[in-house]
This record gives C-alpha cells, structure tokens and sequence, in this order.
C-alpha cells in the first residue's frame, strides 16, 4: 500500500487528534465531572440532587467514551505514550480509574433505594468521582510539564524512578486544582443550562467562585512556567520521518523552553488568550444571567487552557526528567506509517457520526430539568 | 530484568480484572438482543404487555449493563498500567482495534443507552426501538473488536519485528481484521452470550412461573428466551468447533493440551473423552478415547494429523536455534543498522526472534544459552495442561447440557406448558452455568495461550511493566475490595428488582396534569 500522506505529516495530524480527544474529553465529560463534583454542594435536597444527576443522566455514559477512546487512540497512535505514562503513573492511575469505576455505578444504583443513608453515600460516591480524576489528570499534566523521571533500556523497555507522593509537588498541585476549577467552572456552565430554581442559584455562586479561580491559577501556572526553569528543546538535527525510537533524537533540559513556541510562532499566544477570556465570558454570563455564554466561556476555558499546555511542550509529548534523550516526542513517539494513516481513515469515517448521533442525543434531551419532572418521570435517576 | 513474582502478581490482577469484567459483559451482548426482540413485538402488535417486558429486561440490563462499563474503564488501560514492554512491543497492531472499538462500537452503545433508558417518553415508538437495536449493535460491535484484538494474540498474523524501533509493526491490517481465529471466537463469544441470557431470562421466567406471580409475562419472557436460547446454544457448541479447527492451524499446543495428547497419532486422532494428564510425569494416564473424531474435527479430513506435545517441544527446539541467530542479527542491527550481513541473517530467522526470547526466562543473554538451557526453554512452551484438559471438558459439557436444555424449553413452550415443575426448578439451576461456562472458557483460551502473551512472538514474563510487588499488591487488594463491594450491591439491586416484578408503565407527558400525592417522597419507580 503506498500512503498517501509522508510520515511526518502524519505525525502532525495525530498530534493535533490527541488534542482533540482531550479537548473532546474535558468538553463532554468534563461538564459531568464538574457537575458531580458540585453535587452535594449545589442540590441540598434530595430532589435538587436528583435534578443535578438527571442533569447529566442520559449523556454522561457517552461522555465518558471520549475518556475510553482516548486511551485507546493513544495505545495505537503513540504506544510509547500509553506504555510510558499509565505504567508510571501507576498508583495515580489506579486512583483515578477506581473512581471513575464508582460513577457509572453511582449514577444508575443511587435512587433506586429510597433510604437517605444509601443515597448520602452514593452521593458522596460520585463527588469523589468527579473530584478525584479532575485532580489527578491535572497533577498529571503538571508532572508532564515538569518531566516523569524514566529512561528507556537498549530493548526500550521502560523505567520509572519516581513514587505516587512524589508526583505531588507545589506545581502540579497548582495545575491539579486548575483543572479542578476548570472542569467545576464546566460543570457550572452546563448545570446553569439544565437546572431551575435554588439549585441554578448555587450553580452560579459557585461558578463565580471557579471562574475566578480558573483565572489566577492559570496565570500563576504560567508565571511558574516562565520563571522556574522549567523546559526541554531538542538538541540537533531531528528526523521527523525517522523510525519511533525515542534514542534517536537528543532533547536535553532547557530553562525557558516552555515559551519557545510562541516566539517562534506569536499565532500560539491565541491559546492562552482563550484560556483567560473563556471563564471572563463565563463570568459575564453569570453576571448577565445569561446561561448559554456561561457554557460558551466554560467551553472556551477548556479548549484555551488545555491548548496552552499542548503548543508550550511541541513537539515534546512526555519529556523524562532524569533521562533526557528518553524523552517522547512527536518524531519518536508515534506508531508507524502504516498504522497511524489507518487508523486517521478510521477517524475520518467514525468522528462525524459519532458527533451527528451524540448530537441528535442531546437534541432529544434538550431542556431544562424540572422539578416537576423530577417528581414524575419514572425513567428518571 | 523483571522478578517473576511482578510478573506473576500481574497476570493475577489482569485474570481477576478480565475474569469479573466478563461476568457482566455476556449479559450485556445478549439481553441487549433479547430487547430488541421484545421490543419488536411491541412495535409490531401495539399491546402495551410487551413495553413492561421490554422495560422490565431493561431495568435489569441497566443495573447489569453499568458494571460492564466501569470494569471495562480497567481493561482499557491495564495493558499500558501492567504490561507496558506488551503496549510497546505490539501498540502498533493491537492498539488499532481498541481505538476502533471506542470509535465505531462503544460510543454507539454508550450514547444510545442513555437514550434507551430516559427516551421512552421523548422518541417515538420505532425510535425508540431504533435506540435499543443500536445498543445491541454497538455492544456487539464492541465484542467484534475487543476479539480481532485478542485473536491477534492467539494467532498474530499481518505483522512484522523492525529491529529499528524495537517493536512489531502491521504490514497487512486487513490480514489482522480478518484474522481466522478472531472471526470464529467472535461468533463463539457472542453465541455464549446470547445463552447466557437466556438462560438468565428463562431462569427469572421460571420463578415467577414456580411463585404463580406475573404469569402472563413470565410465559412470554420463556418463549422469547427458549427459541433465542436454543438458535444460541447450537451455535455456541458449532461454531466452537470452528474455534477448534482454526487451533490446528496455528496454535497446535493449545489444541494438545486440551487433549492432553503428548505423542503424534496416526491420522484420524481419537478424541480424548476422559484421561488424567500431568505435566510433570509428561504423559496422560486412564484414557478413555473415542476414535477418529480429534482427527475430523479438528482437521476436516481422514487424513491430517494432529500434533502432540512432544512433538511440538521438538520443534520449539529448532525454532529457539533459529531464534538465537535473529536475536544475535537484532543486537548487531542495534549497534549499526546499516550491517548487511546482520539485516540478512535477521530477515531470514525473523519469524522465530520471539523462541529466543523464552531463553531469557533461564539467562540473561540468549546467545550463551547451552543445550541444556534450550531444552528447558523448549518445554517452557507447554502451558498447564491438566488445568486446560479439565476446564475444556466443564466447558464443552456444559455446552452441550445447554443445547439439551433449550431443546426441551423449546418443546415445552411450543406445547404452551410452563407447569412443569421439574423443568421450571432446573431452569433455576441452570442460572450459575453459562457464567462456569463463560469463565472456564475464557481461562482455557489465555492459559492455553501460555507462556506467550502473543503467541510465538511476545513471552508473558517479558510483557509486564517494571513495577514493584508492593505497587502491585496495593492494586489488586484495591480492585478485589472495591469489585467485591459492588459484585455484592449489584447482585442484591437485582435480587430486589426482580422481587419487585415487572410494573405497569404510564407514559409520562410533561402536560399531564396529575400531580403526585403528597407521600411520593420523590423515589423513582426504577
């Protein structure tokens, strides 16, 4: 078969494809993460808390594939990303997998017990899964930011030298409760569209709170990432057609490399533009009671916020700490030719109906959920 | 070098992980079938029984149906947690069909189960039965492609070792989509799940007959589920036995060790129906065989010959040799890729690199093995062939017993009698055995697939991440807890849903008028 298409192009394209799966990720599932996270906050009452839940109850399930078809358009698009980063951030891994486990559970099993304690629990059972991954994931982009401390052998098998408390560090902390304030601040944006009365009222207060949030963390984050030497270039002539052998590129640390990418390329700065201007929209809307520009800045935070770490680290996807010349990038990382123009056909047929039936879901359940429905639907959570 | 004993950790964890995933996922592939079926009649007949048959197999689908889904979050990242020199070594093929899985078949099931359960009053009659056919066919598709994964495993074809980036890479995907061995363990998983289903149905049917509660429904759940169940049955058992043909082509040993056969016969093989095989006394004592079937069956014809253990040990031997001077060709390309001679020797013994791998089990550089070292690698590729003869038997018995089962349900809704008792407490029995079924079939498969992770190319023991037994044990303690706590709440939900009954459905309109009477504390009738 000859491909249509050089490798290095290639490349590119699923580079930008992982960016769009989680972009997709925090867009959809992400205002499901939030929502849960709000929940015992936001609903007091046991009808306010199911407004919430049926807020996200016919949707969430294929949200949540955007998470599932993430890691595997990792596995066969950048198998050194899937091997290297799940592997070491084993532990962490676990915690965010265990509580995502308890969400679908928690959303199907919590009403159909009237009892208050069965009800409490699984409430408090779906806060910690949508808390926990928000967290980790951006605990985990911190660390990825900073370097995972592995190097690969002769056989490129994989070793990693750091611990679960270690992953935690002042910084990735910081970009933890960014993405916590961004995904809650999502959560709000969509609950401000589906919910009435004191439960919208909540909704808002506390998307204030995350917008605001979302704001300062990001510029200190990218203060941080200026000023604290943080970084790695690549050292070199690098083949971007050459074979995925991450021996083969030299990239070394380098304070400062993080801004090297908008300097060469101002165009980049429209990343980080978004990433603030999206919670002052969501912010405005608040203000404006207009719930539909809360969502449209919650949406925009996401896809600024998450660019910004994206177009810093290109053409680095996991830069190791100890090991430099481990480090995966773009032309090292990937599968090969062959694999990565297959599966972009795949993509190509697949995305567009899945995006045409996800949305023809939300058109049939469009609208607000109300009390009233609450009380007398009998499909409902 | 990795300690055997995280390896070992680790293949408990992904069998306890696969093993209770696959509790659930059978239900899943059938029920969601049985609902379309259900539904259909409704559709087609407009009698409002139908919609509470349909609804209630769908009450208890979704508490089923959830758990399905969180376990199987596990399985998509397990590879890369516990087997990242596997996500590495084989990324480039097996992640393929994982990512088409999420992309064509999960987000069909996922986003259309949303709308199956909260659309009944906002779709019409035919949309609605639109949204259930599409969760049926997207769990289905899932099934598809999780096993185009998993034959590749049993039988990697459409691939290649580049010495350049350490790895295997796909020369043919279509050679990998239509594998053999995926396409008739795809036939066999799902059938096995569409009995299992039925069985289900047939069995809650049973009690409600046995309690003379719900009757008009209960009869027509056991019709639905005899005449499903007995199509499924048969062809579980069938195309079982197009699993096995497809063995003889590429996975001999498996197939031995199943039959527990070390030595070569003369073609037609007998089938072995009873014997007490050890690996270690090498031999299989108190044989009862049935002679010529192995050899029909297995290889279609009078003819074919089927191979014994023995046999095939002599032949891992050649294979190992041939393996080492491609490892040794590997390990040159490494220092200087442009070594003509190296890229010669490496492409003609290409296909056994993975035999001198096993060596690595015993010493650390294969090119030192001695003969000793190669004979022990060459027996190293006999899995636990008691543990595969036995469980093959509990699973082919068990398929059988099911066709019989069904035959008779089948006849006795034919003849319009649900009040055999006899009959009714059987299908109360039989509820635990398409799970055995499942479960022992599954582990005769991977374990007769051992020692390789993918056959003849990847041994197990160098697939595992570099993890620690400490990390190791956090998890699997964290996973039996926390799979443990929910088995126990899953099962009671459904105990208690199927107490409760079926239930008459009103359509909810967001006009009527009713408002509900003050003590309606706000619970949902699910």
């Amino acid at each position: 078969m000859t491909i249509p298409l050089d490798y290095e192009t290639l490349r590119v394209i699923w580079w930008l494809l992982l960016g769009v799966l989680l972009i997709g990720f925090a867009l959809t599932d992400g205002f499901d993460l939030g929502s849960a996270a709000l929940l015992p906050f936001a609903g007091r009452t046991d009808a306010e808390r199911r407004m919430i839940i049926n807020s996200v109850g016919a949707t969430w399930e294929g949200n949540q594939v955007w998470f599932i078809l993430g890691g595997g358009a990792i596995f066969a698009a950048w198998p050194f990303v899937y091997a290297v980063s799940f592997s070491g951030f084993y532990l962490a891994m676990f915690l965010v997998l265990s509580a995502l486990i308890l969400r679908p559970v928690g959303f199907k099993y919590r009403s159909k017990k009237p009892d208050a304690r069965w009800r409490a629990g699984w409430d408090w059972a779906l806060f910690v899964g949508g808390l926990v991954p928000a967290l980790v994931f951006g605990v985990a982009v911190g660390n990825v930011l900073v370097g995972a401390p592995f190097r690969l052998d002769g056989d490129l098998r994989m070793f990693y030298e750091g611990s679960l408390l270690g992953l935690f560090t002042p910084f990735t902390l910081l970009t933890g409760l960014l993405s916590v304030a961004m995904l809650v601040l999502h959560g709000a944006g969509w609950l401000s569209l589906k919910t009435e009365g004191p439960v919208l009222q909540r909704v808002r207060l506390y998307g204030q709170g995350a917008a605001i949030l979302s704001i300062l963390l990001f510029a200190i984050g990218g203060l941080f990432v200026a000023w604290s030497g943080m970084g790695y270039r690549v050292d070199g002539v690098i083949d971007p057609n050459g074979p995925s052998n991450p021996h083969m590129g030299g990239a070394v640390a380098a304070a400062g490399a993080w801004l090297d990418n908008y300097g060469a390329h101002p165009w980049m700065l429209l990343a980080p533009l978004l990433g603030f201007a999206g919670p002052v929209l969501a912010l405005l809307g608040i203000r404006g009671r207009r719930d539909t520009l809360v969502f449209a800045g919650s949406s925009i935070a996401n896809v600024g916020i998450i660019s910004t770490v994206g177009l810093s680290m290109f053409p680095f996807i996991l830069p190791s700490s100890i090991d430099p010349g481990s480090s995966l990038t773009a032309w090292n990382a990937s599968s090969s030719h062959g694999t990565l123009f297959t599966m972009l056909i795949c993509t190509v047929i697949f995305l567009p109906i899945v995006l045409a039936y996800t949305a023809w879901a939300y058109k049939v359940m469009f609208g607000r959920v109300t009390d009233r429905e609450i009380r007398l639907n009998p499909d409902f959570y | 070098m990795i300690s055997m004993a995280v390896v070992e950790l680790s293949r408990l964890q992904f069998a306890l992980t696969a093993l209770y995933h696959f509790l659930f996922v059978p239900l899943t592939l059938g029920l969601s079938f049985m609902l379309v079926i259900m539904e259909s009649v409704y559709v087609m007949t407009d009698r409002p029984i139908w919609r509470d048959i349909t609804r209630f197999w769908g009450k208890l689908f979704g508490i089923n149906f959830v758990l399905g889904v969180a376990t199987g979050l596990t399985m998509e990242f397990e590879f890369g947690t516990n087997w990242a020199y596997y996500s590495h070594y084989v990324g480039d093929i097996f992640g393929a069909p994982l990512a088409i899985e999420g992309l064509m078949a999960f987000f069909l099931e996922a986003t259309f189960v949303g709308l199956m359960f909260f659309g009944w009053d906002r779709l019409s009659k035919r949309g609605h039965l639109l949204t259930t056919f599409m969760v049926a066919l997207g769990s289905n598709l899932s099934a598809l492609w999780i096993l185009v994964a998993n034959g590749w495993m049993q039988h990697p074809i459409g691939a290649t070792f580049n010495p350049e980036t350490m790895r295997m890479e796909v020369t043919d995907f279509m050679a990998v989509i239509f594998n053999p061995v995926a396409q008739a363990k795809f036939v066999h998983t799902v059938s096995a799940g569409y009995v299992c289903a039925s069985v289900f149905v047939l069995g809650v049917s049973a009690y409600y007959l046995l309690k003379g509660k719900h009757i008009a429904i209960a009869k027509r759940s056991f019709t639905v589920a005899a005449a499903f169940g007995l199509a499924a049955s048969l062809s579980v058992v069938v195309l079982g036995d197009e699993s096995g043909y497809a063995l003889t082509e590429n996975q001999k040993m498996k197939l031995a060790a199943i039959e527990g056969m070390w030595q070569t016969e003369p073609a037609p093989a007998g089938l072995t129906l009873f014997g007490l095989p050890s690996n270690s006394g090498r031999e299989t004592t108190h044989e009862i065989k049935v002679p010529y079937v192995l050899g029909l069956i297995s290889t279609r014809s009078l003819t074919g010959e089927v191979t014994g253990i023995n046999q095939l040990v002599d032949t891992a031997k050649v294979r190992i040799a041939a393996g080492i001077i491609a490892y040794d060709a590997v390990e040159t390309l490494k220092v200087d890729r442009n070594d003509l001679v190296a890229r010669e020797a490496f492409e003609r013994n290409k296909a056994d690199l993975g035999y001198a791998l096993l060596l690595k089990r015993f010493i650390a550089d294969p090119r030192q093995a001695d003969a000793a070292t190669i004979e022990k690698a060459a027996w190293s590729t006999v899995p636990n062939v008691p543990a595969i003869f036995w469980m093959f038997r509990i699973m082919a018995g068990l398929g059988f017993a099911f066709i019989a089962f069904f035959a008779t349900a089948f006849a006795f809704s034919s003849m319009r009698r649900f009040d055999a008792r006899w009959f009714l407490k059987l299908a109360l029995f039989m509820m635990p055995m398409p799970w055995i079924a499942i479960e022992v079939g599954w582990a005769v498969a991977e374990i007769g697939r051992q020692p390789w992770a993918v056959d003849g190319v990847l041994p197990t023991f160098l697939a595992a991440s570099s993890l620690t037994v400490p990390q190791l044990w956090t998890t699997i303690i964290g996973f039996t807890l926390l799979y443990g706590i929910l088995a126990v709440i899953e099962v009671k939900l459904m105990l208690a849903t199927i107490a409760k009954g079926p239930e008459r459905y009103v359509p909810w309109r967001p006009d009527s008028p009713a408002e509900p009477a003050p003590d309606f504390r706000a619970v949902p009738a699910e």
